[in-house]
């Protein structure tokens, strides 16, 4: 897999759910198009979370990184 | 020596605490071993669930006031002012007002929430609120008015203070249309930003349901982008538009901007050790309620809840004495299901809530214990 460079990191790990999503809902707001968002989270439940919201918002999910302790999520916005 | 300590903020948390300290250190403080100042920019106390009935016409915004000063013995030096700088490597606070600084040996953040509803373009005009004073009463006045049409509640920020209230008011308002034989005139819809209707997966599992049967239209993943108040439509992030004749939103929340100028946390959220609630950033400050980033709601019964661990903690280090208390997460919240019944939730760190079936009794529990804050305020009860 190609190595993704992500325009910003927002880091979630520790956060409860849906506070990973959210802290990622909040900084798409706030990017351009185009720009690549990687969350990081070690909730279980952003592994169904981020992929469900990124298609109702029509954005794209890149990859996914599943890391020892945490998984990283690259969301371009649309 | 004086220990000094400092609590900013005389809110829930605050203003528990300054009360939990006097009667914990009473002994200290007589001697003059320890000194505790409480900092509000205010010098009236605010009970902000009084807020959520303001726009049914059951409540008045003055029930949800009462001086400070009548709440907090006279031991605690009560200071109204408006802090301008946190120094937490010089332990120093400095004031707008006055322009005087303080020097404190242990500093206690509990600020809370402030909204900014300009973070949505046409929120601020567009939308009424019951996350303040002035939107509870601006919505009464056209909530009481309102007998036909579409009425939107849009939950725009997370987190939010009291995360059962929007829940509570799409409850209360189905409910007392129906009383008034509006309901068939009046289409309620529900919009939350993920795909549930409550962060918590529980909360949301047992009220969605409920919703269904009672005709609340839900509208998930649905984060505000803008509203339009001339056009009187509210757009999504995700592409969805809904009309409004009423919108009542939940405003995005912050904290305050000294937080992050003082490099304790994004946000104005502090962030702490979830347990102890100690600052990761810095020495001998802890923060609680709202102001501390450990992923509970943000209730006044958490608030309540920690300032009890954050005394006994203080009182242990003043005394030389590890500290051992430790905050498990416990939050309790009433949350209405009517105008005349309610459920209840009790939860923590490692158990999940699981509501209690509605009843008229919970209602009136819920009640009476809006009466009895005073008492919780003033570190009673």
């Amino acid at each position: 897999m190609p190595e993704i460079e992500p325009d910003e990191t927002v880091d979630a790990r520790g956060a409860a759910c849906p506070g990973p999503l959210m802290d990622l809902i909040g900084k798409i707001r706030s990017a351009d198009t185009g720009d690549v968002i990687r969350l990081l989270s070690d909730n279980d439940q952003s592994r169904t979370d981020v992929p469900e919201w990124a298609e109702e918002a029509g954005n794209e999910l890149l990859a996914v990184e599943e890391r020892d302790d945490h998984t990283a999520f690259y969301v371009q916005k649309a | 020596m004086t220990d000094h300590v400092v609590i900013v903020g005389g809110g829930t948390g605050g203003t528990v605490l300054a009360n939990d300290l006097a009667d914990r250190l009473d002994k200290e403080l007589d001697a003059g071993d320890v000194r505790v100042t409480l900092v509000n920019d205010d010098p009236e106390h605010v009970y902000k669930p009084v807020w959520l009935y303001v726009p049914f016409g059951q409540r008045e915004p003055a029930d949800g006031r009462r001086p400070l000063a009548d709440l907090v013995p006279d031991v605690v030096d009560l200071r109204i002012d408006r802090v301008s700088a946190i120094d937490t490597d010089g332990k120093r606070l400095a004031f707008d007002d006055t322009g005087g600084e303080i020097a404190y040996d242990y500093l206690v953040l509990a600020t809370g929430s402030t909204l900014e509803p300009d973070r949505i373009p046409g929120l601020a005009d567009g939308a009424h609120d019951y996350y303040s004073e002035s939107g509870a009463t601006d919505l009464r006045d056209d909530l009481l008015a309102f007998t036909e049409g579409d009425l939107v509640l849009s939950v725009v920020g997370t987190a939010h203070m009291c995360p059962a209230a929007p829940l509570e008011f799409v409850f209360m308002a189905d409910d007392w249309f129906r009383e008034r034989g509006l309901r068939e005139d009046v289409d309620i819809t529900y919009t939350y930003p993920i795909q549930r209707v409550h962060g918590n997966p529980h909360i949301s599992q047992w009220a969605r349901p409920r919703m269904d049967e009672r005709d609340i239209q839900v509208e998930t993943f649905f984060n505000a982008e803008s509203v339009d108040p001339e056009a009187e439509t509210i757009t999504s992030m995700e592409g969805t538009e809904l009309d409004y004749d009423l919108l009542v939103a939940i405003p995005p929340h912050a904290g305050i901007d000294l937080i992050e100028e003082a490099g304790l946390g994004d946000d104005g959220w502090v962030d702490v050790d979830k347990h102890t609630l100690e600052a990761e950033a810095a020495s001998d400050v802890y923060a609680l309620g709202d102001t501390a980033e450990t992923g509970v709601p943000k209730a006044g019964s958490v608030a309540h809840y920690q300032a009890g661990v954050v005394g006994r903690r203080l009182a242990s280090e003043i005394r030389g004495r590890p500290a051992t208390a430790t905050y498990d997460g416990k939050t309790l919240c009433f949350l209405e299901t009517g105008m005349d019944e309610a459920s209840f939730v009790a939860f923590d760190y490692e158990n999940p809530p699981s509501p209690a079936p509605p009843s008229e009794k919970l209602h009136w529990s819920k009640l009476a214990y809006n009466e009895s804050y005073w008492l919780t305020a003033r570190g009673l009860l």
